[in-house]
Order: structure tokens, then sequence, then C-alpha cells
């Protein structure tokens, strides 16, 4: 590691973490990206989690939970984001979920749909009154 | 006693164009999203680790903000970068640059040290810049 430059190893960290968040849906070999990055696995799982704060799988997870939050928000049943973002199991990603938020992923979708449905019907409860008046919305 | 900031507003050319730059390539959230009428829309997003500050991405658009003359006035002088609306801030400058670069955001400053910590300027899609920064 020493004999590159700190900005190659940042570009090389940076890659992998762009590649995540373009193919977490996909089946990610954390492993090849190690090795497409040119690093041990332990200096590359190191050197991403000084970045990021976590380690590949960890951050992976994280961008599956996120984008699951989303089908979740836009109405799909809870298999259906389960499967999208590559969980084997309705169970572990049900699991997974609450550990991460707090919620099963349907309260979760249940609660941001009431949300949704909320501002729809009443815009103006969630528009600061100062804003609204000035763009002649009340 | 004013306890913190909840809202805080930022005057974009294009509502559309500026949710994809900040969704996308920032990484924020959407928080509220709700159409007021025929090309109005009240949206607001809120950066990954502050669920509780919405930016209010608003238009500048004629109306009883804007006459036609002052929108068009508002939207150069946006889109000249006269500007800047505030400091993000990140744990790892290089890293978010790299990132940031990548994703297709022009910075004007790249990472640099100062004597109160790491900066770099980056614009958004109108033109308004800010300062990303990390603490020393």
């Amino acid at each position: 590691m020493d004999q590159y430059p700190r900005q190659y190893l940042y570009l090389r960290a940076v890659r992998a973490k762009l590649f995540i968040d373009a193919n977490f849906a996909s089946s990610i070999d954390l492993d090849k990206i190690a090795d497409e990055a040119c690093f041990s696995k332990f200096h590359f799982v190191r050197l991403f989690q000084s970045i990021y704060g976590s380690t590949p799988h960890q951050y992976l997870t994280h961008v599956r939970i996120e984008k699951a939050k989303e089908y979740l928000e836009e109405g799909q049943t809870v298999a259906y984001a389960c499967f999208k973002v590559s969980f084997d199991s309705i169970s572990s990603f049900t699991g997974l979920f609450k550990r991460r938020t707090g919620q099963t992923p349907r309260q979760y979708q249940l609660e941001r749909l009431a949300f949704k449905e909320a501002v729809a019907a009443k815009p103006l409860a969630y528009i600061p009154g100062c804003f609204a008046e000035k763009k002649g919305w009340k | 006693m004013i306890t913190k900031m909840n809202h805080v507003s930022i005057y974009v050319l294009d509502q559309e164009s500026a949710h994809d730059f900040y969704v996308d390539k920032l990484g924020f959230k959407v928080h509220t999203d709700a159409p007021m009428g025929p090309g109005k829309r009240w949206l607001t997003v809120t950066p990954p680790d502050q669920p509780d500050l919405e930016i209010a991405l608003m238009l500048i658009d004629e109306g009883m903000m804007f006459t036609t003359d002052s929108a068009a006035k508002m939207r150069e002088l946006v889109k000249s970068g006269t500007f800047g609306f505030g400091v993000f801030q990140c744990n790892d400058l290089n890293a978010t640059y790299e990132e940031l670069t990548a994703k297709g955001v022009e910075f004007t400053k790249p990472p640099t040290e100062e004597f109160y910590g790491y900066e770099a300027l980056f614009k958004d899609d109108s033109g308004n810049w800010f300062s990303l920064g990390q603490k020393k």
C-alpha cells in the first residue's frame, strides 16, 4: 500500500463504493471488488472503513435497505422490495430491516404512505406559512 | 429561545433538475414533494444525517414573490454563481470530492487545506455554490 500515492488509493476505494451504489441489486462478490481494486481484502476493508465508517459489506447492506425503503414508499410489496435488492429471504430481510430502522418493512411502508397521503390531502399543513404566503398559496 | 433551524430555502432554475442533482448526485432524501397547482411544487430535501433540516428547492417563478423583471434578474444572478448558500460537512473530503466528481458535480475549488480545516467548493445544477468541509 505504501508504494501507492494516497490519491490513487482514494480513487480505488471511491470506485468500489460507486460500484456498490450501481450494482447493489446484483449478487456482489466483495472479494472480487478487492481484487479489482488491486488490494488485499484486509487492506481494502481497512481503507474503505477508514473513509466511509463501515465495511464494504455493511455499506452494501445499508444501500440495499435504503433502496428497499424507496420501493416500499412507492407502494410495492415487501416481497418485491426484498428480492429486488437481492436479499435471499423475506424473513432475513425483515429481521435486518427492523434491526436497522426499528420498524418492520410493513410498518415503515404504512407510516410513509400515510405521510404522503396526509401531504397530498393538506399540503399547507406541511409548508411553513411564510413560504406559502410569499408563493401565494394561502 | 431559538433552539434550531428546520427549514432553509435555495432558489433554483428548474425543480426537476434540482431534484436529480440533490437526490441522485448529492445523495439527499426527498422530505416533502407536493404539487401546488399547475407548474407549482413544494419540494424539500434533507441531508443524509440531518433528516430534520428541510432544504426547500424554490423555483424562481413570476408570481407574488417575483415580478417578471425581478425573476429574470434573479435567474441571471443564480446562474452566474452570485449566491453561496452554506457549508456542507463530510467525514472524508478527498473521497467525497472524488465521488461527486465522478458523478458529474462541478467543483470550483479542489480539496484544500485551510487554517480552519479542509475545504472544497462546488456548484449545484443552477449555479448556487457551496463549501464542502472536513474538520481538522
